[in-house]
């Protein structure tokens, strides 16, 4: 029997480290879109706290921690990121594996809100968007999710095809914020 | 030009997809001058009008947006959804 290795949406493209910032690639594991069906909001929310611990987030925010976390993503959607979503979510809202449909990776360092500051067209500053704050934004012209995981990392999702795209335009973001020293 | 999307706050243009004029849908037998104009005729005011946008690269809801084409005022942005429900 031959094992396939599965190649990830990064591969050969990170780490990157560059100045203060350091991109890498995450295994986020399962990801699973949770869209709760019409009044179904609240049911949604207490099965989701039964079956892994968490709320369903509130708008623009993430709720649990690395290894298993929600994170808003759209209008009545969250993803959950981590393990496979429990069954008896499925009674509550529509379930959806997108596992390998999306390409994720972390920004940290003292620079991080410099770099994204150049290619994200809302306000990722502290003040602003704190730890546990999540958004559906542009980074350059590709939609994303990002949602700040601590003072100084950011996770960014993008779709997979636009992995490269990413590597690529974080790499000239931060080599331009070197740069200026 | 900045939207407030009710769900997301304030972005930026560039997130959003434009798509024309919020119009009232004939019903389905209101005949062929109804359909017609809700096909093919557009006002083009100087003023205020009311268009739908989408939230596309966001939370991506579909939006009524009042705005003035004179001014570039942005009077008011809402859900469909909430409009449709009300």
């Amino acid at each position: 029997m031959v094992e396939l290795i599965a190649k990830s949406p990064c591969a050969g493209l990170l780490p990157l480290a560059i100045g203060d910032v350091q991109v890498v690639e995450v295994d986020l594991g399962v990801l699973t879109s949770i869209a709760p069906y019409a009044g179904q909001g609240g049911a949604t929310s207490d099965a989701l706290r039964a079956a892994h611990g968490m709320r369903f987030p509130k708008l623009n925010r993430a709720t649990g921690k690395d290894g298993a976390r929600a994170i808003w993503f759209g209008r009545d959607m969250a993803l959950l990121a981590g393990p496979p979503c429990d069954a008896s979510m499925a009674e509550h809202a529509a379930l959806t594996d997108q596992s390998d449909a999306w390409a994720s990776v972390v920004v940290s360092g003292a620079a991080a809100e410099d770099v994204l500051a150049r290619l994200v067209p809302i306000d990722l500053r502290q003040a602003h968007f704190a730890t546990g704050h999540a958004a559906r934004t542009l980074v350059k012209h590709m939609a994303a999710s990002i949602t700040r995981t601590g003072p100084e990392s950011f996770l960014i999702l993008v779709f997979r095809s636009m992995a490269r795209t990413l590597a690529h335009d974080l790499k000239e973001a931060m080599e331009a914020v070197a740069a200026r020293g | 030009m900045r939207l407030t999307c009710p769900i997301c706050g304030a972005r930026d243009r560039r997130e959003f997809y434009y798509q024309g004029e919020a119009l009232a849908r004939p019903a389905p037998g209101a005949g062929a001058e109804a359909w017609d104009e809700y096909l093919h005729l557009r006002d083009n005011p100087a003023g205020v009008r009311r268009e739908l946008w989408q939230h596309e690269a966001g939370c991506g809801a579909w939006l009524v947006v009042e705005r003035n084409t004179s001014t570039h005022e942005v009077l008011g942005v809402s859900l469909v959804l909430d409009e449709a429900q009300a």
